[in-house]
């Protein structure tokens, strides 16, 4: 099962290769990773997506507390939260006009950045399944470059 | 007052109360050396930084404290690495300070650059590298608080050679603060009350103690709470002495190389209460047929330990004195009388035994004989491999702090330096490394190193001329081929005279317990090559993936 965890650490050099490093070490594999500064900025945040069973997931939980740097760890899953993630995706224009592409995004909060015969860039930005959704439709039309930020995510 | 770096790391150092540091020099230290050179501390020049990093090790084994070693940039560095490894894996207090390039030459492949921190952060509790002089001295508190707090481990300090040289006024912490870093150290009262009302629920309860015990220096409230409920405890290698073996409740040491009654003990258990102990797969053996009849209480300070390798029913976070202490105000002693009689009918029927007839010297019986001779009141080192394992079966530990090895990592080459440094902690005791003729080679050089500085420490070489261990399993597992395990040494005798050092070879059983005497009584170190029976075993033992009671050998 996929599980989000959001872990709040001390903004510092070698905190981000101490994780990477626990998990690579103990055989845990990271789905997606995203980091940043919060208002505070001696602390950063950390939202990590595992996969893995209950029983695995109890240890990576314990281990990332054990990490000096790490200040608290939270399973998101099992509570109300919101999951975002930004991806911008360079479109294929030569079957394709920018007004059907406006047309096609219309649900989901999309936007095309540029648009030219080489191709449009378009940014969307919601939670697993919208995005996924978005890239469905989209390579359909023809993606020629994708890049996700990772995903984000904050308790209601 | 203005300090550079290097005055500010000594007397950080002296802050926390340091006396000895185990180093070698190097470009990137110098100015730490130089400060060095007009301290009290004793600095104790090794002859290898891996010597360094066991030396410290040993000494913070024997005292307690935290052990402190240094060692220049690059090569310097990388060569403690194996030490900090043996630490890590043991839990042992130790601070190690390594010089780095300059500042502004990290990461351009200077000369004897080396990334230390990334190195060091797998086999390390925690690691820095200084940045900026003004955290020098808060950096060095941190790292004593966090090396000695918790579940003990190493942490390594980086500086960078600029940074010794710079000057600033100089500040020190009386206290650490650190938000992310809070052992629990209580356990919780509530979990606490339901290990109590399990164990008086219990008809065969063991106690299964753990180094825990010895870190924690919970081996009196061990002793009560075993007393108190009547149980049989068993103890790991790490927990060796941490429960007196001389008691009519010990069982010893369990798992791979455990007695037989320990073993069967800890499968028909209907309660296991683990202190201090991490369900290592060289103690439960198979895991799906680990003692299935048992519930589990786990007391350890490390929550990333429970639950971890068994399904544990009460686990309890914290520190084992603590808890221990709270559990022996509200805990109620079972009925355990058949549990018992079970239990002597085992002893009686296995005990652990040996080859005594025969010519040649068991090696075994050189250290029954090492315990008689020093009526247990000894400090003992081992290598790794069966000396390891017979130095923990034939010796009766009684104290804490008194068997010092490589138990989670197995480093051969770990036991002549720890020694040194035990010796260095505990100048009162004797202090013995019983060694193998391969692993005694790993770091001989350290003899030049106890010599030089006196400390004078005994080495019982069980001399089989085998990679002895490997070929134990050579025999067992792959037809007695015996590939890469005859091993050969130097005359031990001739070399430890050329270091300075007396050596002696024993080759007739009569002559083990003389030697022992004199070698005790000779005011230096002292090499004793006993040449021992080639091909004996360790037994019994639990073949590798095995349930732990399906033991072989050594069943008389
Ligand atoms: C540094 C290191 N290399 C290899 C091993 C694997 N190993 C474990 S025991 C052993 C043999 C040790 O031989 P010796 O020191 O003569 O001890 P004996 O078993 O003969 O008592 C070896 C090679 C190890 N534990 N550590
Ligand atoms: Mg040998």
């Amino acid at each position: 099962m996929k599980h989000t965890i959001s872990v709040l650490v001390d903004n510092k050099p070698g905190v981000l290769a101490r994780i990477s490093g626990l998990f690579s070490a103990r055989g845990f594999n990271i789905t997606s990773l995203a980091v940043g500064e919060t208002n505070d900025p001696t602390v950063s945040r950390m939202t990590i997506i595992v996969s893995a069973e209950d029983r695995i997931l109890e240890q990576v939980q314990k281990q990332l507390h054990k990490l000096i740097d790490v200040i608290s760890v939270s399973d998101l899953t099992k509570r109300d939260y919101f999951e975002r993630e930004l991806v911008l995706i360079k479109v294929n224009m030569a079957r394709t006009t920018k007004q059907k592409l406006t047309k096609l995004l219309d649900k989901f909060s999309a936007t095309i950045l540029s648009s030219s015969k080489q191709g449009a860039v378009v940014e969307v930005v919601g939670d697993n399944k919208e995005i996924s959704k978005v890239v469905k439709l989209l390579e359909a039309v023809g993606i020629k470059e994708l890049v996700r930020t990772g995903r984000i995510a904050i308790t209601s | 007052m203005k300090r550079t770096g290097a005055q500010i790391l000594v007397d950080s150092l002296l802050r926390e109360g340091v006396r000895v540091i185990f180093g070698y020099p190097g470009g990137s230290v110098l100015p730490l050396q130089d400060v060095l050179y007009d301290t009290p501390m004793d600095v104790i020049l090794v002859r290898h930084e891996q010597g360094a990093s066991h030396a410290a090790d040993g000494y913070a084994r024997a005292t307690g404290k935290v052990g402190v070693c240094m060692a220049t940039s690059g090569p310097g560095a990388t060569n403690l690495v194996t030490g900090l490894a043996t630490a890590h894996m043991d839990s042992i207090p130790m601070v190690a300070i390594t010089g780095q390039v300059k500042t502004h030459l990290i990461g351009n492949d200077a000369f004897q650059e080396a990334d230390v921190t990334g190195i060091t952060r797998p086999v390390t509790k925690h690691n820095y590298l200084v940045k900026d002089i003004s955290e020098l001295a808060c950096i060095v508190k941190e790292a004593f608080h966090i090396a000695s707090t918790g579940r003990p481990g190493p942490v390594v300090i980086d500086v960078p050679v600029d940074i010794q040289m710079q000057t600033i006024e100089a500040e020190f912490p009386e206290k650490v603060c650190m938000r992310s870093y809070k052992p629990t150290i209580t356990g919780h009262p509530g979990q606490i009350k339901r290990a109590a009302k399990m164990i008086s629920q219990s008809k065969r309860p063991i106690i299964y103690a753990g180094g825990g015990i010895i870190i924690a220096d919970a081996h009196e409230e061990l002793l009560e709470l075993a007393v108190k409920i009547n149980a049989p405890v068993t103890t790991t290698l790490m927990g060796l002495g941490g429960f007196p073996e001389d008691n009519d409740l010990s069982l010893g040491m369990l798992g791979m190389h455990g007695t037989v009654y320990a073993n069967n003990a800890t499968m028909e258990s209907d309660l296991i209460i683990a202190v201090g102990a991490r369900f290592d797969d060289r103690v439960t053996g198979k895991l799906d047929s680990f003692a299935p009849n048992a519930k589990i209480i786990h007391i350890d300070i490390d929550p990333t330990s429970l639950s971890k390798n068994v399904r544990v029913h009460v686990p309890i976070v914290g520190d084992a004195k603590n808890i221990l202490t709270a559990l022996n105000k509200v805990v109620k002693k079972p009925e355990t009388k058949k549990w018992h009689a079970q239990i002597n009918e085992w002893k009686k029927k296995y005990p652990l035994t040996y080859k005594t007839k025969g010519k040649k010297i068991s090696p075994q019986y050189v250290v029954e004989q090492i315990y008689k001779v020093t009526k247990g009141d000894a400090i003992i080192c081992t290598e790794v491999g069966q000396n390891q394992m017979w130095a923990a079966q034939y010796f009766n530990y009684t104290k804490p702090r008194t068997y010092i090895s490589s138990g989670g990592l197995g480093t051969m080459g770990y036991g002549l330096p720890a020694a040194i440094g035990a010796k260095l902690g505990r100048p009162d005791k004797m202090v013995f490394d019983i060694a193998g003729d391969g692993s005694i080679q790993m770091n001989i050089q350290e003899l030049a190193t106890a010599v030089a500085n006196k400390i004078n420490v005994k080495i019982a070489i069980l001399n089989n001329g085998y990679l002895g261990m490997v070929r134990q399993w050579q025999e067992l597992f792959y037809k007695r081929r015996y590939s890469m395990t005859p091993i050969s040494g130097p005359d031990f005798v001739k070399l430890a005279k050329a270091y300075g050092a007396e050596g002696m070879r024993i080759k007739k059983k009569e002559d083990v317990k003389k030697a022992i005497k004199e070698a005790m009584a000779i005011p230096n170190t002292v090499i004793m090559d006993f040449i021992v029976e080639e091909e004996a075993n360790v037994f019994p033992m639990v073949p590798a993936g095995e349930a732990i009671n399906r033991m072989i050998g050594g069943m008389a």
